[in-house]
């Protein structure tokens, strides 16, 4: 079967966002951008799952601007066969919402036919956690969110979730959308030859007006601002003032 | 203006307080209606009608619903929508699973983790791990939310809101439920507690981890961790707090052997007063932390757990 799985260009998850002081949003210019974490666990899953046999050929597609191309030749570095650049923003500052994505995806899906769908569950930017769910509505698909654990058998998938109560284990007939959480794997770095391979490896370039997707925002951003930053506190010597603290405050 | 609120019900059950705190995020949106979903739901329908604030109730009961599948809820969601300008849930697992899937079958854009209503158009949101806030005024008809039940009170007792049955249309079958992993406690969740006791990788294994838990105990607390402890299987996955865990903001939150990374810190800096034991004095959490002692947790945290 073929896998598609989408990949989106984020700020490095160890790089701390500022706010403009325009207020207009967070600051990306000359920031590193790396793929989203958790995209990172999806394109590994991929590659797992076509290496035990279940998955002939994994698609990497990436919907943004076009240095999202950089992304897309770490999918390929890491094992995805080809890609999919859609280029739908100019600016790294315009965010492209997960409903426009969902709906360029479909569209992809369309064209494609994958049998499943493999995305992150959240990016670590908007931290929405919402377009595969809008994926699998926009098909009429079956979803497994939140995975920890994904078993292909045959025309379904079993996949364990992480859920707030613990975990929950389905079963999901394909085709179907997989979000990954933390626990599914952890992800491969690329070699140096594969990255040296993934420069020759097919990446197709469109744009979302190809597919006929209208990415305007449904939400506009008013403002953005810091969050109330913590007074910083005090250095206590041993656990006895510690506790003498906590009961001046009534905590405890 | 009319809000339907998917109540959080689990086996039959309504988890009051992260439905509470729904209800009073809601409540300044329009009348809000509650609606329990589950193979059994009255119960959990009586539990929402007592609930301060709730109007009405809906209790749609099939077996088709139980274990929350995303699907068939989503499905039931939107059968019911055309009645309602905003449709909201408070922002469990549960509800991230369903509502964007409802959102998108409506065609508008999903406003996740809402942690303040300006006005009915308009909402504030952490994003980047909560490191800005933006506010953004949604252009859809409808708009469906998830509130971060952290930043908002529950709403207290006192209601009574009429409780009516709807009937549940049929949708195809896509998932079915297997199995829950469900650990029985007898600690109080980490989501509602008023204390929370953390431990990092500094813990250094699932044994050691009873360190943690004891003081816990000691203090009526709930156990939380970091994603380190819990990739490295000192602790289950539903303890995890941070950025794509719980958010928590207790009263107390006490961070034993836990560095202070951004995605930790965005799932807790807002506790009332934070406790950081660290043997580096360097550790970031320390920033954030009101009360920081720099000693090794294996002495720090039985010494707590005896004196207290
Ligand atoms: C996409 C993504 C999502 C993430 N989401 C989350 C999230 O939701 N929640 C989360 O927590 N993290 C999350 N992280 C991980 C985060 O970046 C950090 O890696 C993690 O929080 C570190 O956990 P830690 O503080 O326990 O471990 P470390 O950073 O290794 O810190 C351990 C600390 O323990 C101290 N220590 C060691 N031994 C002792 C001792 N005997 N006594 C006292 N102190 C001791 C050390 O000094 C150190 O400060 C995420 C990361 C990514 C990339």
């Amino acid at each position: 079967m073929k896998v598609l799985v989408p990949v989106k260009r984020v700020i490095d998850y160890n790089v701390k966002a500022r706010v403009k002081a325009d207020g207009s949003g967070v600051d990306l210019a000359n920031v590193k951008m790396s793929m989203n974490p958790f995209d990172e666990i999806a394109v590994e899953e991929a590659i797992r799952l076509k290496e035990k046999g279940a998955v002939e050929e994994i698609v990497a597609v990436s919907i943004g601007v076009k240095q999202a191309q950089e992304t897309l030749r770490t999918a390929l570095a890491m094992g995805a066969d080809r890609a999919i650049l859609v280029v739908a923003a100019d600016d790294v500052h315009n965010d492209i919402e997960p409903l426009a994505v969902a709906k360029i995806l479909a569209k992809i899906v369309e064209e494609e036919a994958p049998k499943m769908v493999i995305l992150g569950k959240q990016a670590i930017d908007n931290d929405m956690n919402a377009t595969g769910q809008m994926l699998a509505a926009l098909l009429g698909w079956g979803q497994a969110t939140f995975a920890s654990e994904v078993v292909v058998e045959g025309e379904a998938a079993k996949v364990t979730r992480e859920v707030d109560g613990g975990l929950q284990t389905i079963e999901v007939k394909l085709p179907a959308i997989v979000t990954t959480d933390l626990r599914l794997n952890e992800p491969r770095y690329a070699s140096l030859p594969n990255i040296m391979k993934a420069k020759k490896k097919p990446l197709d370039e469109k744009t979302a007006a190809d597919y006929g997707v209208d990415v305007s925002p449904r939400l506009e951003v008013v403002k953005t601002t810091e969050p109330e930053a913590r007074q910083a506190g005090e250095m206590v010597p041993d656990v006895d003032t510690l506790i003498a603290k906590l009961k001046e405050k009534g905590v405890v | 203006m009319a809000v339907l609120l998917l109540g959080e019900v689990n086996n039959g059950e309504l988890s009051v307080d992260a439905t509470a705190k729904a209800v009073t995020a809601a409540k300044s949106l329009g009348d809000v209606t509650v609606l329990c979903a589950g193979a059994s739901a009255a119960a959990a329908g009586e539990a929402a009608a007592k609930i301060d604030g709730v109007a009405k109730v809906l209790v749609a009961e099939d077996a088709s619903l139980s274990h929350r599948l995303a699907e068939p809820t989503a499905a039931l969601i939107v059968s019911l929508a055309g009645d309602y300008s905003h449709i909201v849930a408070p922002a469990t697992t549960d509800a991230k699973n369903v509502m964007p899937r409802v959102a998108a079958l409506l065609d508008v854009m999903v406003i996740s983790d809402v942690s303040g209503v300006v006005d009915a158009d308009t909402f504030e949101r952490p994003i980047y791990a909560g490191n800005a806030i933006q506010t953004v005024k949604s252009k859809d008809s409808k708009k469906v939310i998830t509130f971060r039940t952290s930043t908002f009170d529950a709403a207290g007792e006192g209601g009574s809101a009429a409780v009516e049955t709807v009937g549940v249309s049929d949708a195809p079958s896509l998932s079915s439920w297997i199995e829950d992993k469900v650990a029985e406690s007898d600690r109080p969740e980490l989501t509602s507690a008023k204390i929370v006791v953390s431990g990092g990788r500094g813990v250094g294994s699932e044994e050691d981890f009873k360190v943690i838990e004891a003081l816990a105990d000691k203090l009526g607390a709930a156990v939380g961790a970091s994603r380190a402890a819990v990739d490295s299987g000192f602790a289950p996955n539903d303890w995890q707090v941070g950025q794509t865990g719980k958010v928590v903001a207790p009263e107390l939150y006490i961070a034993a052997g836990i560095s202070g990374a951004i995605q930790h810190l965005a799932g807790m800096k807002d506790s009332k007063i934070i406790v950081a034991i660290n043997k580096d004095k360097e550790a970031p959490i320390f920033q954030v932390a009101d009360f920081g002692l720099v000693a090794d947790l294996f002495d720090a945290v039985p010494e707590l757990t005896s004196k207290l």
